[in-house]
């Protein structure tokens, strides 16, 4: 016998009610024109340039890290070109007190938080001279295990809200990052203590390979923050002013004692998942890449601000000439770090080194000083 | 001085340590109310505020993520795992990221997180609560694993691993919370972490344990003792860093060692204190290092574990065979 269809309640219908409402919000569209001029965050022109100033920079970098991780000078490195959007406008929404847990990929918004370029570079080398963090300065270094870096952000949030800062916890992590386990107790741990963070997922379509269709059966990411009782919002990722306006609403939110949110920016990477012999052909057509480079985040925003009389060519080679210089100048000072030997490293295991680590440090001193 | 069971010699030392800084943090599930399942933190939220002791969303790796991103603001995350058989569930925090946070920011970050875990067997709970895996983390650099046996001994180890600025694992015996009392000062002292503590002195053999096995080496000892053999059992305390010397000046005058753990054979502590009398002492032997341990199984369903654990009749058996070799 059929069950009686429960004539109060259907849960088919909520769900598919809920996956509705979780529409994607963009404010400059691919030609580079406001589509929604309510939520245009309306940034000074100061701000706008500044904004279109490290897109540029960045893709450059991007640029030059990849074809110097050819020539064998860069170690470690995940491409950014297409989430330059995704990365640095949600930055750009940041204060300095407040936090960044990064995943592998979020170099860049390390870097324009205060992250030295040379450092960035040992980084990518596998120097430990990369991650010695200044005083001050609010990042960890680029989290590797896929999630992990969502329960530290609840952490970190609770303590700034302990300490009574107005500042937040921001971590970011892929479309594959979202199906981890840690994913949901972060997002949960946050929401059950009103913790001021922001946790980004950034949706680039592929985790490594895995299509993001196989990763859930969810119609979004960003409804995920429904289970959290938490706000959640889908955001074009390839818009810089709609991801921008959507950071800042979150740490408006977040610093009024308000909670955390959850973000999905839809966006793509152009490269490969990392440097280290992945190839998109494998699972990926040209055509799905053509699609969106279309949608390119410079490409739209240097239309906007040109129209706007805020760019030119001439700015942009500007920008490109400095990059292209401070990068070099970068990589000319973690070319004189010098080398790390195993004494350095043991050297750091503890505070006080315990009897067996001061051992095996007494033989390599005595080796590395022959 | 007041007669402490070791639960209140550790309530106690949570108690001192939060009254001593006020960056103590204690978390965890149904620590806070409830005051945790076995009362370790009875009235520290009364006491100290639901902003300093609260409960947590049931969720180990969120726990073990929490404490980390405190650390990061400064705070010292005294979280407790509610059992130490779910610690598989936040395997990631802590050897994952605490142990490698100073390593990996080239010694500008710290995790200074204490990890207290109820563990170890004899008190019938259900499966996966009671295993012995200090092995497991004694195999991380990066933490330390500190391991009572008395009251005196669990008040002051906690509040050096509190002030500890790496991360320690704190292993309470759960057989050993209410199994006696001991005098237990009031007032705060520390109890240095890598040094162990000479229970027994004696000459003929050394017996080197610790957590629950120390009593059942003590009654092995008194037996042996019978028989005529001078026996001296050494309490480790913290299973890593060990501590080095007083193993090897205890083994160069008995000549004679066994390691007794309660945790399985395979791997773990007791092989490793077997190596390092290896590298260091091994002309002093009169007889090879015998380990008495329990088999290498699974911990077992609870109404198999009286004859799975190893006690002081299996203590006694082993030492006669070093004793006689």
């Amino acid at each position: 016998m059929a069950a009686k269809k429960n004539q109060q309640f259907d849960p088919v219908e909520t769900l598919q009610a809920i996956e509705e409402k979780f529409e994607m919000v963009q404010v400059l569209n691919e030609e580079g024109e406001i589509v929604n001029k309510e939520y245009d965050p309306n940034l000074s022109d100061e701000q706008l340039e500044e904004l279109m100033k490290r897109m540029v920079y960045t893709r450059i970098l991007d640029q030059r890290s990849i074809s110097l991780n050819r020539q064998g000078r860069l170690g470690f490195y995940a491409p950014t070109a297409g989430q330059e959007a995704s990365q640095l406008a949600s930055h750009f929404a940041l204060e300095k007190d407040d936090f960044i847990l990064p995943g592998y990929r979020d170099v860049p918004q390390l870097i324009w938080h205060g992250w030295p370029l040379h450092q960035a570079f040992l980084f990518s080398r596998g120097h430990f001279k990369g991650n010695q963090m200044a005083e001050g300065l609010n990042i960890l270094p680029p989290q590797i295990i896929i999630g992990a870096q969502f329960i530290q952000a609840a952490g970190v949030a609770l303590g700034l809200q302990k300490r009574k800062k107005e500042a937040v916890a921001i971590t970011y992590t892929g479309d594959g990052g979202s199906s981890q386990g840690d994913f949901y107790e972060g997002i949960n741990f946050a929401g059950a203590f009103r913790a001021p963070a922001i946790f980004i997922v950034q949706n680039n379509q592929y985790a490594i390979s895995t299509p993001r269709e196989l990763q859930t059966s969810a119609k979004t990411i960003a409804q995920k923050a429904v289970s959290a009782g938490i706000p959640g919002v889908l955001v074009d990722g390839m818009d810089p002013l709609a991801v921008y306006a959507v950071t800042r609403d979150a740490r408006e939110r977040a610093v009024k004692g308000e909670g955390p949110t959850l973000i999905e920016t839809m966006c793509y990477r152009y490269g490969p998942h990392t440097m280290a012999g992945d190839d998109p052909t494998r699972y990926r057509t040209s055509d799905i890449d053509s699609e969106w480079e279309k949608k390119d985040p410079l490409v739209r925003f240097r239309k906007y601000l040109e129209a706007k009389g805020l760019w030119n060519e001439e700015k942009e080679n500007e920008v490109i000439e400095k990059a292209k210089e401070e990068i070099k100048a970068a990589i000319k000072e973690a070319d004189g770090t010098p080398k790390q030997k195993v004494s350095d490293l043991l050297g750091i295991m503890y505070e006080e080194v315990p009897f067996n680590v001061q051992e095996q440090l007494d033989i390599y001193k005595a080796k590395e000083s022959k | 001085m007041a007669q402490m069971t070791m639960i209140q010699a550790i309530t106690d030392a949570l108690k001192t340590e939060m009254k001593n800084d006020e960056n103590v943090l204690v978390f965890g599930e149904d620590v806070g109310n409830n005051g945790g399942v076995f009362r370790a933190t009875e009235g520290l939220q009364k006491e100290f505020g639901e902003d300093r002791v609260f409960d947590t969303p049931l969720a180990e790796s969120g726990i073990g993520g929490l404490a980390i991103g405190l650390a990061l603001q400064g705070y010292r995350p005294v979280p407790e795992i509610q059992f130490f058989g779910f610690v598989f569930e936040v395997m990631d925090s802590i050897s994952g990221q605490m142990a490698r946070m100073r390593y990996r920011s080239g010694g500008t970050l710290t995790s200074p997180v204490t990890i207290r875990s109820p563990f170890g067997g004899g008190v019938h709970t259900p499966e996966m609560h009671a295993d012995s895996l200090e092995g497991l983390m004694a195999s991380q650099p990066g933490l330390k694993v500190v391991i009572p046996s008395t009251p005196y001994d669990a008040k002051g180890l906690l509040i050096s691993a509190i002030r500890d600025n790496d991360p320690v694992i704190f292993l309470e015996h759960m057989k050993l919370y209410r199994s006696f009392r001991q005098e237990v000062p009031e007032e705060e002292y520390t109890i240095p972490l890598g040094k162990a503590d000479v229970k027994r002195e004696g000459t003929d053999l050394s017996i080197i344990t610790y957590g629950a096995m120390v009593q059942e080496s003590m009654k092995a000892a008194e037996e042996l003792e019978k028989d005529g053999h001078s026996v001296e059992v050494i309490d480790l305390r913290t299973v890593q860093p060990l501590d080095i010397e007083a193993i090897i000046a205890s083994v160069e005058k008995t000549n004679r060692a066994i390691v007794v753990q309660e945790a399985q054979k395979q791997a773990g502590i007791a092989a490793n204190v077997v190596a390092e009398i290896n590298d260091r002492a091994i002309l002093s032997l009169e007889a090879p290092v015998l380990r008495v341990t329990a088999p290498d199984s699974v911990f077992p369903f609870s109404q198999a574990e009286q004859v799975w654990l190893p006690n002081a009749k299996d203590i006694v058996e082993t030492a006669k065979k070093v004793l006689t070799f």
